[in-house]
């Protein structure tokens, strides 16, 4: 089979040294790090030996804490210790306060999200985030002895555009370049998938701290296919200590309302500790001020019933949208640390009629999968035959007249996708057009979530229906969406980036970076120059090995001349140390090379397929 | 620069077709998607990602138009230069109508039952088996090139995807356990 090897455009053929590529998985209650390193995948510890980071950030008087140490503050501060800030990713202030529960925070409403206030000023949720992510990082520059190259970044497969972006944005205000967004079930397939090899369907039930996740996977021949997903982005282990905390304040004849931050904090930590105690006893005491009393693990599975009832009823919905049976699934795999809880497992169990998979660390599960992936990303393992086909969650959509949800993408549809609906006026003579796009499942748009609004001007007037829009929405590999919008008659056009409502605008980004560079002592104008530089030796790596492999064969000898001198004039100019004009030669280097780029794709397409035919001779 | 003007059929390699084989279709799609994937790309500069991207999302959809029955019938009368414009409202045949107010008479009164999941799995195989019987019409008619009888069950089709449909939404609102007349 040597002839018929072929290496992957995109991939450089020679040897290179290894990037360093990690797999970040920023939990609500918990974070952890991880990468690949003499092939195998493992979560990174601090210089304590603690692998996890408990999510928590503590705005103190004169510096700001992650993790152990900040969640040691909690009890005597919590205003200004901010915990579970994953629920509040992309979330307006309303949204915020629905989560309801003992938030012990001062939420005000800042630019694009909810706000919390602390002594340090107002905190966005994506900087809290940036602040954990930080702390991860540095960790892994420590034990890697260098830069990060790229993170794979898992999010919760049921986060909507907004969650994603708001994530996205954290990862760059904490300078991580981000290789993908992975959907947290879909991480710990990988990690169980090439553990062993795994084939068949598999569902993955992903319970953590703050949200819950079910995913349908097929997994053939390295080929890891999401059928579904569904979940709950605000269901989770969280939500079990809000109930074992209200009820021991019921017994202890206390106001839920009435009480302060400080003891509705102890409260939940109290009820935390007696959860945990519980998976393996019978019995617990506990205590809240001078109350004492003791919570039976049969109490306490009344108390949470209700909570798994949901996730089993939502296990239930995701196997029938996969168009599939519950005696279709193989296996089920369990993530998030609230799948220790043993009533979880039992039910789940139960539904299947199949034992579980627990034998990953169900904290780390998650980690080790992305960081798998990473390392296939990053170009340091040849992917071989894994590819992850995922799907998006929520339906996308458009208002129509009538306050109607229109539904461009469906759920459930693989990513990426472009897709193209066409609309038109209805008035006479109507010259613009607001185009609101919308994401969730219901019928009238005021049920659905708000993703972002724009307008198209300048349709010549025709009358009511004359003029044809042409409205396109694309899902890249990450989840998120753009939507683009064009007057078929004029080619009038318009188009955006989606910024989620609850979203950050670049301005915003760009303040906080500056924020977060005076707070480092570093300098924003040297970090852009480095970002540039290194997005500069991506294209020269790329183009030098795409020239070497299939210059001769895919370009005349004047496009190769042209495009060699490109390559040396992007060397040059990298040396400049000047961001805006490295910028502009990438950017014209790009325009240049598009034409080589689209032949290499054409030609993989080819010989993607010639490849499959010879397999199929070869089974005769 | 994806080449969209590229049929479908010749993208994976496959014979123009009213049943393509679908191991083979479903074969050539992860053979595409491993070489143009974003993931393969990830590394490499913005643009080839974006590119990528493009590629990715036309083999993708691609590979749904012809592996769903409806969305391959309308996209094969497309070929054969006849642009099925699902909006307009057409006439259809008394017999077809009559048959669709009976199934959606006896999907009202599935809402005002107590227990309806035994009625709602019969009518939800039924509207399968008549896609199928539509789709085999459809062929027939694909064959004779007699296009314009081919749309006509198109349009059939369309109704019974739509039924199909809004049985599947019945049948989710009975797993969330809630009540299936709150319209």
């Amino acid at each position: 089979m040597a002839l018929l090897q072929i290496s992957e455009p995109g991939q450089t053929p020679e040897p290179h040294q290894l990037k360093r590529a990690v797999g970040i998985d920023l939990g609500t209650t918990n974070s952890l790090i991880a990468t690949v390193r003499s092939g195998i995948a493992e979560t990174l510890p601090d210089t304590d030996g603690e692998h996890i980071l408990p999510s928590v950030v503590h705005y103190g008087e004169q510096r700001v804490q992650v993790g152990f140490s900040a969640r040691a503050a909690a009890l005597d501060d919590p205003q200004n210790t901010i915990i579970s800030v994953k629920r509040m990713m992309g979330r307006g202030l309303d949204d915020v306060k629905a989560l309801g529960g003992l938030l012990p925070y001062q939420l005000v409403n800042g630019v694009g999200m909810a706000q919390i206030q602390t002594r340090q000023g107002g905190v966005s949720p994506v900087e809290v985030s940036a602040a954990i992510l930080r702390s991860l990082a540095s960790r892994a520059q420590e034990t890697l002895g260098g830069d990060l190259d790229g993170a794979v970044i898992t999010v919760p497969a049921y986060f909507d555009d907004a969650q994603r972006q708001a994530t996205k944005d954290a990862a760059r205000l904490a300078g991580l370049k981000v290789y993908r967004l992975l959907n947290e079930p879909t991480a710990a397939a990988v990690a169980y998938g090439l553990d062993q090899g795994r084939e068949g369907v598999v569902a993955v039930y992903d319970l953590g701290g703050g949200t819950f996740d079910i995913s349908i996977l097929r997994l053939e021949k390295g080929v890891f296919e999401v059928l579904a997903t569904g979940g709950d982005t605000t269901l989770g282990g969280d939500d079990m200590d809000h109930l074992v905390a209200r009820w021991m304040l019921q017994q202890a004849g206390m106001d839920e309302s009435a009480i302060d931050a400080s003891h509705q904090r102890i409260a939940m930590v109290e009820a935390c500790r007696a959860k945990e105690a519980l998976t393996s006893e019978a019995q617990v005491d506990v205590c809240l001020g001078s109350w004492c009393g003791i919570l039976t693990r049969t109490q306490f599975e009344q108390l949470v019933a209700p909570l798994i009832d949901r996730t089993v009823r939502a296990f239930k919905r995701v196997i029938r949208d996969a168009g599939l049976k519950v005696s279709d699934i193989d296996e089920v795999v369990m993530v998030g640390g609230s799948t220790r809880v043993p009533r979880v497992r039992e039910q789940v169990e139960s539904f299947v009629s199949k034992k579980p998979l627990t034998s990953i660390d169900p904290d780390r599960v998650v980690a080790v999968g992305a960081a798998l992936q990473a390392n296939v990303l990053a170009g340091n393992k040849s992917a071989g035959d894994m590819l992850l086909l995922d799907v998006i969650p929520l339906s996308l959509g458009l208002e129509t007249m009538g306050g109607l949800m229109e539904k461009v993408i469906h759920r459930n549809t693989t990513i990426p996708v472009s897709r193209a609906q066409e609309f038109t006026t209805y008035k006479d003579g109507q010259t613009a057009m607001v185009i609101h796009v919308y994401q969730g499942e219901r019928e009238l748009i005021k049920d659905n979530r708000s993703l972002a609004r724009f307008e198209l001007r300048g349709i010549p007037p025709m009358p009511a229906g004359g003029a044809k829009v042409r409205v396109t929405f694309q899902v890249d590999a990450d989840g998120l969406l753009s939507v683009g919008a064009e007057e078929l008659s004029t080619g009038v056009k318009s188009s955006i980036q989606v910024k989620p409502s609850y979203g950050l605008g670049d301005a915003e980004i760009t303040r906080m970076l500056q924020d977060s560079f005076a707070h480092a002592g570093d300098d924003r104008d040297a970090r852009t120059l480095r970002e540039q530089q290194v997005e500069a030796d991506r294209v020269t790596e790329a183009l030098a090995a795409a020239l070497a492999k299939d210059g001769q064969s895919l370009l005349s000898e004047q496009e190769y001349t042209i495009l060699s001198a490109d390559l040396e004039a992007l060397r040059k100019c990298r040396a400049t140390a000047d961001a805006k004009v490295i910028a502009a030669e990438i950017d014209r280097i790009g325009k240049s090379t598009e034409v080589f780029a689209a032949r290499r794709m054409n030609q993989g397409i080819r010989r993607a397929l010639s490849g499959q035919k010879v397999d199929d001779l070869e089974k005769f | 620069m994806v080449d969209l003007t590229q049929n479908y059929f010749e993208l994976f390699e496959l014979p123009v077709s009213c049943q393509p084989d679908q191991q083979l279709l479903a074969r050539q799609y992860r053979a595409l998607q491993r070489t143009v994937h974003p993931d393969r790309f990830a590394a490499d500069s913005e643009r080839q990602q974006r590119l990528s991207v493009q590629y990715a999302a036309f083999v993708n959809e691609a590979f749904h138009t012809l592996k769903q029955p409806l969305a391959r019938a309308v996209y094969l009368l497309r070929l054969a230069g006849r642009e099925v414009d699902m909006e307009r409202n057409t006439v259809m045949d008394a017999q077809f109508l009559m048959a669709q107010m009976e199934l959606r008479d006896e999907v009202s009164e599935l809402k005002a039952q107590a227990n309806p999941e035994a009625d709602l799995e019969r009518l939800i195989k039924l509207v399968d088996d008549d896609n199928t019987a539509y789709f085999n019409q459809f062929e027939q008619h694909w064959q004779a090139q007699e296009l314009e009888q081919a749309e006509t069950i198109v349009r059939k089709m369309q109704f019974m995807v739509k039924l199909a449909a809004e049985l599947a939404q019945l049948e989710s609102k009975l797993l969330d356990d809630q009540p299936l007349n709150d319209e």
